[in-house]
């Protein structure tokens, strides 16, 4: 579904990604791990047209998107959530997840103005479709509810329906269990696992390897700018290189 | 379910409707009560006004864009007007609609390069354009008439009759307003309008949301420099005499006002924050002496207490609680 190949980035001569290559099959879930400072983050900015590679290729669906900007990804199909939440707070809940369709795009500024019947019918069925994803994530009776005075799990929720409502081709997950206790983040891998057995393929960005290693078919192991190691949870635990720049370190740090 | 409450959540389901309808009502009937040449005058300004602030409110409430350069497109629309029907005697519909696509193309021209800018530089490039434009009207005597201004300017004619008194003129000016608010109202409740919103409260977010945010900012803006140069138009084609002291930037700054009054992001708000602050002036003679210190002192003290402003703030609170009491009776 994605293909990154030879995708370099340098920041004032400094090298944050030289040469990383990683695919993300269709349908399953695939982790981008690695310690602070691995270059995960650059690696996300550059998928999602945050930030521009200067070299390598990404291609999505088969078709080459490296350098498009961010809604054009939107538009062919990259959903993403974000590490802190980016909701739209005054809005409802319902309007949070309607603006999801927008990659949809459809009306035109003069079209929006005169609203046809043509549109008004679209947006009732878009808010159909958004009232559905609702009710997928138990959220259906909050759709009123301004987004900003919800609870955060409640908010990660909508969140993640605003992201899947339009049944992106890849869903980006940028550290969803940041900051969340046991509890929630078992919910979290519950609701991955749960996506995956829908169909969708994922991206999962994460620093916590119980979460990476209970969900992920497969692991990208980033270190340094360089992918260092590649495989399922179970190959990964063993790599002896992944071992060392996690635990080298742990130990360093403590 | 009380009687009480499925009255109240009626009113609210239909508030839209039940809106333009009273509005409509009420204005049609306004002139047999309120017949004098001074408060037709008066609220036929306030319909104009209002045409302005809708434009600068779908900019700044809902995309989130700040301008203090609107009563510049307001001037293109009125001078536009006035040149084009007097010098160049074209039917004053065409003028009217002449000077839109210039207003539009002005703002073209600022919006591409200015829509970069955030904030504080926006503010300050929209004002340049509206201290170089007032200049330009002071200083180009020849076309302009200078400080002395443009009179003459003819009325527009409907079916061969010419709008010319305050009564014809009232209609004429409340029917595009209330036209106008429809429109807003369309954008607003339409996946564009979301867009905007979504602009507004987190760029990032929007365009991973698939809004092409440069794009999407430079039409609105253009379309609110379109409705400014329309009520400009309608402004000169009414009181048939227009000066360069009514598009300075103090101007610019009262249409800010008006929006942020009225209520960011509510479309019967530009129509309230309009009236507020045309009328106030009116009967409280203090407004009138000391109009940019109580404009400057209701603008902090909205921003205080509601900073969304009246109407959005008052809708906000009713949501709330209609929220929590939909979720009580589920």
């Amino acid at each position: 579904m994605l293909e990154v190949t030879g995708l370099c980035r340098n920041f004032d001569g400094l090298p944050a990604l030289s040469e990383v290559s990683f695919g993300v099959p269709r349908g399953e879930v695939t982790a981008l791990i690695g310690p602070n400072g691995a270059g995960k983050t650059t690696m996300i900015n550059c998928i999602s047209g945050a930030d521009r590679a200067d070299a390598g290729s990404v291609h999505l669906s088969g078709e080459e998107v490296t350098g498009l900007p961010a809604w054009q990804l939107a538009r062919r199909g990259l959903a993403r959530t974000f590490q802190n939440l980016r909701l739209f707070p005054r809005l409802s809940v319902l309007d949070n997840v309607l603006c999801g369709l927008t990659v949809e795009g459809g009306s035109s500024l003069l079209g929006a103005l005169l609203r046809p019947p043509s549109l008004r019918n679209r947006e009732r069925r878009l808010r159909l479709r958004a009232m559905a994803m609702l009710d997928r994530f138990q959220l259906g009776e909050l759709a009123d509810w301004p987004v900003g005075v919800l609870a955060y799990g409640d908010r990660k929720r909508v969140e993640l329906a605003r992201a899947l409502v339009s049944e992106p081709a890849l869903l980006l997950l940028d550290e969803p269990v940041a900051g969340l206790n046991h509890d929630e983040t078992a919910a979290v891998a519950a609701e991955i696992r749960a996506l995956r057995a829908h169909g969708y393929t994922v991206l999962l960005v994460e620093h916590d390897m119980d979460l990476v290693m209970a969900v992920s078919d497969r692991v990208v192991v980033l270190d340094g700018g360089r992918c260092i190691a590649r495989g399922t949870p179970a190959e990964i635990r063993q790599n002896p290189l992944v071992l060392e720049a996690y635990l080298g370190r742990a130990s360093a740090t403590a | 379910m009380t009687h009480k409450e499925k009255l109240l959540y009626f009113l609210w389901l239909h508030r839209t409707g039940l809106t333009v309808l009273g509005l409509s009502l009420l204005l049609a009937v306004y002139p047999l009560f309120y017949g004098n040449p001074y408060t037709l005058g008066l609220t036929n300004l306030i319909g104009i006004y209002t045409i302005v602030v809708l434009g600068l409110n779908l900019f700044i409430g809902y995309a989130g864009q700040i301008s203090l350069g609107h009563a510049a497109f307001f001037a293109v629309g009125a001078y536009g007007s006035a040149l084009l029907s007097v010098e160049a005697e074209l039917s004053p519909w065409l003028a009217m609609l002449l000077a839109g696509l210039g207003a539009a193309l002005l703002a073209l021209l600022v919006g591409l390069p200015a829509l970069r800018l955030h904030g504080h530089y926006l503010a300050m490039a929209t004002l340049g354009v509206n201290i170089v434009v007032y200049t330009v009207l002071v200083q180009w005597d020849a076309l302009t008439g200078g400080p002395s201004g443009l009179a003459g300017i003819p009325p527009l004619r409907l079916a061969g009759i010419a709008l010319s008194d305050d009564r014809q003129l009232h209609y004429l000016i409340w029917t595009v307003a209330l036209i106008c608010l429809l429109l807003g109202l369309n954008l607003v409740r339409s996946g564009v309008g979301r867009g905007l919103a979504a602009l507004a409260a987190d760029e990032i977010a929007a365009r991973s949301l698939g809004v092409d945010t440069r794009t999407a900012k430079v039409k609105v803006f253009v379309l609110s420099a379109v409705l400014a140069s329309l009520a400009g138009s309608l402004y000169a084609h009414s009181f048939g005499f227009v000066s360069p002291e009514t598009f300075g930037i103090f101007a610019s700054v009262d249409f800010v006002t008006m929006v942020v009054v009225g209520g960011l992001g509510s479309v019967w708000g530009s129509l309230f924050g309009a009236a507020l602050l045309t009328w106030l002036p009116e009967v409280i003679d203090l407004f009138e002496t000391y109009k940019e210190i109580v404009h400057g002192l209701i603008l902090v003290l909205v921003l205080l207490f509601l900073p969304r402003g009246l109407v959005s703030g008052l809708v906000d609170l009713v949501r709330l609680r209609l929220a929590r009491w939909r979720s009580r009776h589920a």
